[in-house]
């Protein structure tokens, strides 16, 4: 009895509760820091194999390209000129969204992705026609989801304006739900999709609104994902971010000028 | 308390097993049984913290004041199912990320919980490592038959191997897409209670009601 009495006094069950949380959070960290390098890696490979999964989609539409192939680009996002500064190869451009000096707040009212910040330069990828001139181009493309960050690549046509493909990389939404964005039936739906109109108004999107019905917009929009509306809504002011004028527009523009 | 070491690793199997007959568990049991291969994944994360869960809180349940006990618990816990989880993102990144968030929510799983304070704090080291791996191997059979059953017949394979050939390739099965969905699940673990129930009776819960005879009810 003496013992249990003993046993229960605070300063005993603040040291016991203290020695306890020591040993978990060192344990926690030297894993976590040990296995870093591994899940690094991992993501990497995953975006790789992703970009080749791209590269398999077009050879469909006859366009079998090879990774080495491509032709990587750094492009500074507010210029929409290439950056040469750097080896595309050794771009992190998660880090680079997340650091002061090298990206920049997103206006509130610009920021349909719900990113707050992105990159100054953005890796794309041109593939190249045997007259040089710019036949596809890949571009990475990330917003906010339901409950997580969506990544994925897109893939226009060298008129920079139709969509030959969406393929998502990265997500972690709700399995069986809003994880349907990557499913081929889904994905399918891109193909092909003008993103403009004939005044080269951006009209791109996802039909999620219940009521609405077929709009004007709907030859340039993808059906929804029943239960997932937020994740659609995701993914549609993703694309609507990153092909406007905070986004990709301004490199897009040079692409439609031929001066790539 | 006075059970065999074997005993302790084994009733928990089907006497006395956490899905059919405590029925806890059962949200991660609809979620990540779709296949068998992240079932048995599943199976196996589980099986590991609730042995190295229930081990921890029994080497230190002599130490352990009453009034933490249940945060100091969930700590180790916690702190486990994170580890697991980081190394399954670095060795098994393709399977984690289909079990997604259902690995962190091993910390809510009643069982883990359970076990550790229903039974590692009044057992030995040995016995709650058994406790643990049996509970968790209890877990692990219901749920690698749901897994089975669920891959069988919604896709017509077995990890991942085509078993039947689905119509859209020319074959003759026509995959129950209703097996891939959650509620599938509970139809499966229901029909496994039943047969639990009827091959041991004494596991049939008294009813806790009875409808009153309505003639009399009414005079």
């Amino acid at each position: 009895m003496s013992e249990a009495v003993s046993k229960d006094n605070t300063l005993r069950a603040l040291g016991v509760a203290l020695a306890v949380a020591f040993v978990c959070a060192l344990l926690v960290s030297v894993i976590a820091v040990s296995l870093r390098p591994i899940y690094k890696a991992n993501v990497e490979a995953e975006r790789i194999a992703q970009l080749e999964l791209v590269l398999a989609a077009l050879s469909d539409i006859g366009r079998t390209q090879t990774i080495d192939s491509l032709e990587a680009r750094l492009v500074d996002l507010a210029t929409g000129e290439f950056d040469e500064s750097i080896d595309p190869a050794t771009y992190d451009a998660v880090r680079a969204a997340s650091r002061p000096a090298t990206s920049v707040a997103i206006p509130a009212d610009l920021d349909l992705a719900g990113l707050k910040r992105r990159a100054l330069l953005a890796q794309v990828y041109l593939v190249r026609a045997s007259d040089n001139s710019v036949d596809l181009i890949i571009m990475p493309v990330s917003g906010r989801g339901y409950q997580s960050t969506l990544r994925a690549w897109l893939v226009l046509d060298g008129d920079a304006r139709t969509v030959r493909a969406l393929k998502f990389y990265q997500h972690g939404e709700t399995p069986g739900v809003g994880a349907r964005i990557e499913e081929p039936e889904w994905e399918a739906q891109w193909r092909d999709l003008s993103a403009y109109d004939d005044d080269g108004v951006l009209r791109i999107g996802v039909r999620t609104h219940a009521g609405g019905g077929y709009s004007d917009d709907a030859q340039y929009q993808v059906d929804g994902i029943s239960g997932a509306t937020r994740t659609a809504q995701g993914v549609d002011g993703m694309l609507r971010f990153w092909l406007g004028e905070f986004g990709f527009e301004p490199f897009l523009q040079r692409v439609r000028e031929g001066q790539l | 308390m006075q059970d065999s070491k074997w005993r302790i690793l084994t009733r928990p199997l089907i006497d006395d097993n956490p899905l059919t007959l405590q029925i806890l568990g059962i949200c991660s049991a609809l979620a990540v049984t779709t296949s068998l291969d992240t079932a048995l994944l599943m199976s196996f994360v589980v099986v590991c913290v609730l042995a190295l869960g229930s081990g921890s809180v029994s080497l230190i349940r002599n130490h352990l004041p009453h009034s933490v006990r249940i945060i100091v618990q969930i700590t180790i816990i916690a702190s486990l199912v994170i580890v697991v989880d980081q190394v399954l993102q670095a060795y098994a990144f393709e399977l984690s990320k289909r079990l997604s968030v259902f690995v962190g929510l091993i910390i809510t799983n009643c069982i883990v919980l359970g076990r550790a304070e229903g039974f590692a704090m009044r057992n030995g080291f040995v016995a709650s490592v058994l406790d643990g791996i049996g509970n968790g191997l209890g877990y692990s059979l219901i749920l690698i038959l749901v897994g089975a059953i669920r891959e069988f017949f919604g896709k017509g394979s077995l990890l991942n191997v085509q078993i039947l050939i689905p119509t859209t390739q020319g074959g003759a099965f026509e995959p129950l897409h209703l097996m891939l969905l959650p509620p599938s699940a509970f139809f499966i673990i229901g029909g496994i209670i039943w047969v639990i129930r009827r091959k041991r009776p004494q596991q049939v819960e008294k009813p806790e009601f009875t409808l009153r005879n309505l003639e009399e009810g009414s005079k």
